[in-house]
């Protein structure tokens, strides 16, 4: 059992950091900042990404967003295992957020009172002071603010970072999400040739570790405190009782299958906090595919399956050129099929016969 | 007049199980060794169907000119009376077959009623337990054909997924067709198994059809190539390492599975959970007479 005062540990030492911090507000730089034009975005859950430029208008400005923080509990497969999720926003992972390079990502992160545990937030596209986890550690009832400039373009994980075994425990209760840094001017081949995406979709991947009982059972708990002890004991093993997309298996299928359309381009986002993995969309490719996710390199070509960093997000950029059922999925198949990780894209359009077909169908072997 | 006409009769008309107290009575008129049967639990309810006949899609996959077809819709008759369980077989039924050594245990963990029909069996061990609750009982039980289970759940058969736009030059119209159909029936996951008679009794009187428990068949997996006509079939191969599962929808599963979750294929809605229940056969008027003279 966690109690309130371990969960509040990390507090003293956020607070004292943000103390010794007075000149941080009163440089000429922030005069200029305060000039910058600001620009308010609604972010909304994935797989979805909330509107943007993907070749950015005007000069840099500040985007301002907000996450308030919910743990809740959530279902995340069909036999209705509960898992004691954190979130950012309500959902597991949380939001994608985009913006452009040199612009200032202002986030007000909020951890209501209905909360039990403290919370930050760990931006990899941001320098210094532990990625602003040392600057946004908020208790239940507070709120904090954090300004950071997104000098390189990217995607890029975020995470909750609250100190010691607080961190994985967050992280693999469903406490991470992605940034995207745009260049200015958009996407480019590996010619430096702009390529542009018609819908872009954030598949956020999480591993679960959830304990079982004496039979086999999946376990649950009233708080996540309360699961803490037994959670840990699995984490330690390493070996996830699931790996989903989208904070659910099945989550991504069905009804909640991705669309597309033969000749239309799509951007994958695909993250992974804590652990590794290799996405490859079944009967499809990578045309481009920024496999670290840093799109100052050049995109690799033609990918069959890629391989995301834990801590990492990367990107993959697809033309569907066959209509049907697609399925995306973690290529460790045992991950895929049997730990949850699977989603589909339902792709409409007219069948290309010269890119397949099948020239005679299945029949008893012929015998001479 | 034999004793069974009557009661065949009467069930159908009424469309009622028929009580445990006749059913035994009928088994003693057609005679049987059943000293091995515990005694704690009576023999299975059984329904008796009157002879009469369905038309239904067959199940497996069908081609034409190379091409799927939709199944063939083909008028089944049964001429003889169907004799089959009331209820699923329960978790406490096939422990007794485990407990008897007839049986592997079931994968089963979760914490379910001791009437729920039992789940986490494969098709190896329906069989097994079939052939078991027959030496058991002194009676031959065996799975339904499919055409059986179809002809029992009556209202309660849907059949498959079928894709219903055949174009030759998109053969992904049809894939997705089958996969909205799908979703469109907007059934979610219904992991537990519930107490016996919770999904309520067909127009048959059969308990159960179509719930959250799939059943065994003992139809296996076929592929078909139509012949011109498109019913007949010009050639076919059977795979009887996969047999033909029913339930709320018909699906396909290999022998050993005993989890229709993770038994499907990459898209699809999989079965919550895999059961059966069996089917009597009625004894030749040979062995009738026999067992009342206490030959057999």
């Amino acid at each position: 059992m966690l109690t309130r005062r371990e969960a509040l540990f990390g507090a003293a030492i956020g607070a004292a950091a943000v103390a010794a911090m007075p000149a941080f507000s009163a440089t000429a730089a922030q005069a200029e900042i305060g000039k910058l034009a600001r620009e308010r975005i609604k972010l909304v859950a994935p797989p979805f990404v909330h509107q943007h430029d993907q070749v950015a208008k005007g000069g840099p400005k500040i985007v301002e967003f907000t996450m308030t923080i919910e743990e809740k509990p959530v279902v995340i497969d069909a036999d209705g295992t509960t898992l004691n999720a954190m979130t950012y926003n309500g959902s597991v992972p949380g939001p994608l957020m985009v913006v452009h390079q040199d612009d200032y990502v202002e986030l007000t992160l909020v951890n209501p009172d209905t909360n039990t545990l403290a919370h930050n937030i760990d931006f990899h596209a941001a320098t210094g002071a532990l990625g602003g986890g040392e600057l946004t550690l908020v208790n239940p009832g507070e709120q904090v603010t954090l300004r950071f400039k997104a000098t390189r373009t990217g995607t890029f994980v975020y995470h909750c970072a609250p100190g010691g075994s607080m961190i994985p425990w967050h992280v693999v209760s469903g406490m991470s999400g992605a940034i995207m840094v745009l260049p200015r001017d958009g996407l480019k081949d590996d010619e430096g040739k702009p390529v542009k995406y018609d819908s872009i979709f954030y598949i956020g991947e999480n591993d679960f570790y959830i304990p079982r009982d004496e039979k086999g059972n999946f376990k649950s708990y009233e708080t996540a405190g309360d699961g803490y002890d037994d959670v840990m004991k699995v984490m330690r093993g390493l070996i996830p009782t699931h790996v989903v997309f989208n904070g659910k298996a099945g989550s991504l299928t069905g009804d909640n299958a991705m669309k597309a359309k033969v000749g239309e381009t799509v951007l994958i986002v695909h993250s992974q906090a804590n652990r590794d993995t290799r996405p490859h969309l079944i009967g499809g490719h990578g045309d481009y595919v920024w496999e670290q996710g840093k799109f100052a390199n050049a995109p690799a070509k033609d990918l069959e399956t890629w391989f995301i960093r834990g801590g990492s997000a990367g990107a993959a950029l697809y033309t569907f050129l066959q209509p049907g059922v697609y399925a995306y999925v973690n290529h460790n198949l045992i991950e895929a099929v049997e730990l949850g990780a699977t989603a589909h894209f339902m792709v409409e359009g007219e069948w290309n016969d010269d890119l397949m077909t099948q020239v005679e169908a299945p029949k008893p072997i012929v015998t001479n | 007049m034999p004793l069974h006409i009557p009661r065949f009769a009467s069930a159908a008309v009424a469309a009622v199980a028929v009580p445990v107290g006749l059913s035994i009575q009928a088994v003693g008129d057609w005679g049987g060794h059943r000293q091995s049967y515990p005694a704690a639990h009576p023999l299975a309810m059984t329904v008796s169907l009157l002879p009469g006949s369905i038309v239904y899609p067959m199940p497996g996959e069908f081609l034409k000119d190379g091409r799927p077809q939709r199944n063939p819709r083909l008028r089944q008759q049964f001429d003889k009376p169907l004799e089959i369980m009331t209820y699923q077989v329960s978790a406490a039924d096939y422990a007794d077959c485990v407990a008897a050594g007839g049986c592997q245990p079931p994968q089963e963990a979760r914490a379910i009623p001791d009437d729920a029909p039992v789940t986490g069996v494969s098709y190896l061990d329906a069989d097994a337990y079939a052939r078991w609750y027959s030496e058991a009982t002194g009676d031959h039980w065996r799975l339904p054909s499919d055409e059986e289970w179809a002809f029992a759940a009556a209202e309660r058969f849907t059949g498959e997924f079928e894709g219903v736009e055949d174009d030759a030059d998109n053969p992904a119209r049809r894939w997705l067709t089958s996969y909205k159909a799908e979703v469109a029936l907007n059934r979610r996951p219904d992991p537990l198994p519930r107490s016996r008679g919770s999904f309520g009794v067909n127009s048959r009187g059969l308990a159960d059809l179509s719930g959250n428990v799939w059943e065994w068949t003992s139809t296996c997996y076929v592929r078909a190539t139509l012949a011109a006509d498109g019913v007949g079939v010009a050639s076919s191969i059977d795979n009887c390492g996969v047999h033909v599962v029913e339930g709320f929808h018909r699906t396909y599963m290999s022998n050993f599975v005993s989890d229709g979750k993770s038994g499907g294929c990459a898209v699809g809605t999989p079965p919550d959970n895999l059961g059966f229940r069996l089917v009597r056969n009625q004894p030749g008027w040979a062995k009738r007479i026999l067992g009342r003279l206490g030959i057999i």
